[in-house]
């Protein structure tokens, strides 16, 4: 992917130490711990990680759309110069559909079933900027043609549920274009669709991106969307950033023994040898209840020892902005995975 | 689609023969309605003569045929008390409890839509908490009994307010009152519910997303959704409301159908009863079409 | 340390709790917390125990008239404690008639409760699970029984058929069928289609069987629910039948028909109509707290 994003552009997302606990019967519950990350203008920036590891609350969080029984805490939450911590709640949704646009997973729910299309989309614009109806209306009908979709004007004046849910989908992107936003948010919007839709709506947001120039936050669980969109990506695991760094080089190097599994995971990852036989992670998540010591991957690892028990691991550094959050040193988990191959 | 709407007004008109069949009925089932009518004291032969007199001596589809057939045109009999025909003696009730069941019903609308909403906007807190007890406390009470109650005190300690007849709408107040807190519990916890599920929903999520504003969310997308079913109860319940009014009549002395039933019965007056029985009926018919068709209008999803 | 002497760690490590607490153990837990739950549960039982032991617990025969002891007030009015609540306007005492109304109201309510809920649960189960014609009967018996006004059709058949409490048991029971119908038979719907039934058919089972043993247990669930509520609303018409005179009737202590003697003397002596129509109202909050409780408990994500 040819994008002119310059290593000198300042990020126009900059989180760091951020984290949210949810109020749950038992306790505490650690849905996102200490994270850090940023996002530059007009790149795709990934986050990656299996059911549960955070990268929604983590979202959700950028948002300010957490549940009311979350706690969001963050040493620093900039966004186009503005700061989301101390943002009233006024300013903050003057932000939501305006500069700051998000995605769903679910199309066939994300839409209200008793208005049109068009109002839904027209009433994002008519909230943020000053305009008549029919203003609203042409960039509506303007964006739908954009995201592939003919006929926009039948298309306005049908409701959610005589559309399909690829449709829907490229409608809710529409929508979330109408106001130009400087980033998008998408949350697994892939994974509710058919496997042939999943890759025409890939395409479009890569399009609609060099077009529109957005930042775009992906987040999903399926590495090869990750390998086919990302610019740079973020692997989480059990609420904590263990990985990230350029697309390119975390796949050709990977450090931590997770990404290494996850990638191991993917058919047809490392090309050549005919015989891979797919991998698989044997274990559970660790519970994000209560005090958590040392590595959360710890039970799953093949190379984890009794230091991995305790102690905060901070991100080391590998250089041209990959990190990784392990004891191992650079290359090692590369070098023992290829002795137990041997063994 | 066609075969649908015709499938459906079939039953309907089905469930409207039956009803009236049942409605003309039911007085009859009690042996011999003639022996009844004549007196503990008749001879066989009054007894026939009587059972001559209202047509009682034929087979029971004749009976009903004949009543139809003159109900199609308007005659509904006459009472056998005042030998009025039935037609008027309806009629000149019907005003106090159509007024009574749709002035409850709005003044219940009214106060528990808000209530059901902000319950659900501040679910779990003490106002969500106030407001289902209210809706405990209101489904528990015995209408009769708080009628009674709100005469003690509205119209003798306190004074304000007239306690029987329905000569002024002042009179309406009170009966009002009493039948709108029989109906609000049920509004409240649906609207509440309703809201409770739409505020959940991914397309609220959404709407918040899109940077709204908590007035247009909360109404505009949550509140008309989760107001649907409450227009499908509301026309359940002023169904309910017209066929039940006979509690609150007869507690505060109002002249409506309900209580003219209620005295007919107690008077075997059957042409009045069978025919009030059928008007309710046809009416609540009536009722659950209209509320299928706003609904349909209501909702895009459902189409007629 | 090299990795070479490092102790490879497994999954019994981490002591993390995985698992989640059983269905039951959950339900049990929710159940012991659950306020309502308990304070409900408690009132029936109490009122049960009351009407099964009301011989021993009234200090009088409720049907015992003394007329010379006519309207005697109260304790907290004259100190008296021989009528701790007074007697009424035919020298009964009060607090006896009291205690023994509740088996009227229990009787009613749980009896008629009994047959609505066995012929409701058989149309809505045999209508949601075969579908088809069967269903359409289903229907329209719905429909029918859903349109006639049941209030005035219970005060029309105690009439024609007297108002014995078995009498009432039998007409309330066949007139309040309805929503044990509409949930079961949607409930049948739902599962018809599901893995267990599609499997126990596979394997070959009757569908007596089938019903019986695979649908039937998991609609129970809904059926006490509803019941629990409906019990409720059992009692409350009961009491307004009586109230009106065509329900329970003298010298029986029903407690709608206490209120309505005692009517005539509301405006001197209020704690006449207060008294009984408390002990309803109490009954009927501790019945519908109970029945929200057993919903919350059994199938909290079903609180529509």
């Amino acid at each position: 992917m040819d994008k002119t994003v310059s290593a000198t552009d300042r990020p126009i997302l900059s989180v760091e130490g951020m984290s949210v606990d949810l109020a749950v019967p038992s306790g505490q519950l650690h849905a996102v711990r200490d994270v850090d990350f940023w996002v530059k203008p007009r790149e795709t920036f990934c986050i990656v990680g299996e059911s549960g590891c955070g990268k929604t609350m983590t979202s959700l969080a950028l948002m300010r759309l957490l549940p009311a029984s979350a706690r969001l805490s963050a040493t620093r939450m900039e966004f186009d110069g503005l700061d989301l911590l101390t943002l009233s709640a006024r300013e903050m949704s003057a932000l939501r559909g305006d500069r700051l646009g998000m995605i769903f997973q679910d199309p066939m729910t994300s839409l209200n079933p008793v208005y049109t299309i068009g109002d839904q989309m027209e009433e994002v614009y008519l909230r943020h900027r000053v305009a008549t109806r029919k203003e609203a209306r042409e960039r509506a009908a303007y964006l739908l043609q954009r995201v592939g979709i003919m006929s926009p004007d039948l298309r306005l004046r049908q409701f959610p549920h005589q559309l399909s849910g690829g449709l829907r989908q490229r409608v809710m992107i529409a929508m979330t274009l109408m106001c130009e936003p400087r980033l998008i948010i998408a949350d697994e919007p892939t994974t509710a669709l058919d496997v042939t839709v999943q890759v025409q709506i890939l395409h479009l947001l890569a399009r609609l991106q060099q077009e529109f120039g957005m930042a775009i936050i992906l987040i999903t669980h399926n590495l090869g969307i990750v390998a086919r969109m990302a610019d740079r990506l973020a692997v989480m695991y059990a609420g904590k950033i263990i990985e990230t760094g350029g697309a390119v080089e975390v796949f050709t190097n990977p450090q931590h023994p997770y990404t290494r599994g996850l990638l191991r995971c993917m058919p047809g990852y490392g090309g050549g040898g005919g015989d891979r036989r797919l991998g698989s992670i044997p274990g559970l998540v660790p519970s994000l209840i209560g005090e958590i010591d040392g590595c959360g991957f710890r039970n799953r690892c093949d190379f984890a020892t009794s230091d991995c028990a305790s102690g905060d691991l901070g991100l080391r550094a590998l250089g041209a902005g990959h990190g990784y959050r392990c004891r191992l040193e650079p290359g090692e988990a590369a070098r023992l995975d290829g002795e137990r191959a041997l063994s | 689609m066609l075969r649908f709407v015709l499938g459906r007004l079939l039953m309907l008109a089905l469930v409207a023969l039956t009803v009236s069949f049942i409605g003309f009925g039911l007085l009859r089932l009690s042996g011999d309605l003639a022996a009844v009518l004549a007196g503990e004291t008749a001879t066989t032969a009054d007894i026939a003569r009587v059972a001559k007199q209202y047509g009682l001596d034929q087979p029971l589809y004749v009976q009903y045929l004949d009543w139809a057939g003159k109900a199609l045109r308007g005659d509904l009999g006459t009472s056998l008390f005042t030998r009025e025909p039935v037609i008027d003696l309806i009629m000149a009730r019907i005003g106090v409890t159509i007024t009574l069941a749709f002035s409850a019903l709005a003044i219940s609308l009214i106060f528990a839509v808000p209530l059901g909403v902000v319950a659900a906007m501040r679910k779990n807190t003490w106002v969500d908490r106030a407001v289902l007890t209210f809706s405990v406390l209101g489904q528990a009470i015995p209408s009769f009994w708080l009628g009674l109650l709100l005469i003690y005190l509205f119209g003798v300690t306190l004074r304000w307010l007239p306690i029987s007849g329905s000569d002024t709408s002042a009179h309406f107040i009170l009966p009002t009152i009493t039948l709108a807190l029989a109906t609000m519990p049920a509004l409240m916890r649906l609207t509440r519910t309703g809201m409770i599920d739409a505020l959940a929903s991914d397309y609220i999520r959404t709407a918040w997303a899109k940077g709204l504003l908590p007035l247009p969310v909360l109404f505009k997308h949550a509140l008309r959704n989760a107001i649907l079913p409450v227009v499908s109860l509301s026309a359940v319940l002023l169904g309910f409301l017209l066929g039940g009014s006979v509690i609150v009549e007869s507690v505060f002395a109002l002249n409506g159908i309900g209580l003219l039933a209620f005295d007919s019965i107690k008077r075997i007056d059957f042409p009045v009863v069978q025919s009030i029985l059928v008007f309710l009926s046809f009416c609540y018919i009536f009722l659950t079409l209209l509320s299928d068709l706003i609904n349909a209008k209501l909702d895009p999803r459902i189409s007629l | 340390m090299s990795p070479a002497d490092a102790k490879p760690l497994g999954p019994q490590s981490m002591g993390a709790e995985l698992m989640a607490p059983s269905p039951r153990e959950e339900m049990r837990r929710r159940a012991k917390s659950h306020a309502g739950l308990i304070f409900g549960v408690a009132i029936v039982l109490l009122a049960v125990l009351v009407a099964i032991f009301a011989p021993v617990l009234a200090p009088y025969d409720p049907y015992d008239q003394d007329l010379a002891k006519r309207l005697v007030d109260p304790v907290w009015t004259t100190g008296d404690w021989s009528h701790v609540l007074g007697t009424d306007a035919l020298g009964r005492d009060y607090l006896s008639r009291l205690i023994f109304g509740s088996r009227i109201s229990l009787m009613v309510g749980f009896g008629a409760a009994l047959i609505a809920g066995t012929i409701g649960s058989v149309i809505g189960i045999l209508g949601g699970y075969f579908g088809g014609r069967v269903d359409s009967v289903v229907v329209y018996l719905i429909n029918v029984k859903l349109a006639l006004p049941g209030l005035l059709i219970a005060l029309s058949l105690v009439s024609i058929a007297g108002g014995s409490v078995g009498a009432l048991v039998l007409i309330l029971g066949f007139l309040t069928w309805d929503r044990y119908a509409v949930v079961t038979r949607s409930v049948a719907q739902q599962l018809r289609g599901s893995d267990f039934i599609t499997a126990a058919r596979a394997v070959g089972a009757s569908q007596t069987r089938i019903i019986l043993g695979e649908l039937l247990p998991n609609v129970m669930n809904q059926i006490i629910v509803i019941a629990s509520l409906e019990i409720a609303i059992v009692i409350l018409i009961e009491a307004a039948l009586s109230f009106l005179g065509l329900g329970v009737k003298p010298p029986e202590p029903s407690w709608g028909l206490m209120i309505s003697e005692a009517r005539s003397f509301m405006f001197f002596k209020p704690h006449m109509i207060a008294i009984p129509g408390f002990a309803i109202f109490l009954l009927v909050i501790a019945i519908n707290m109970a029945g929200d409780g057993l919903r919350d408990v059994t199938a909290p994500e079903g609180r529509n």
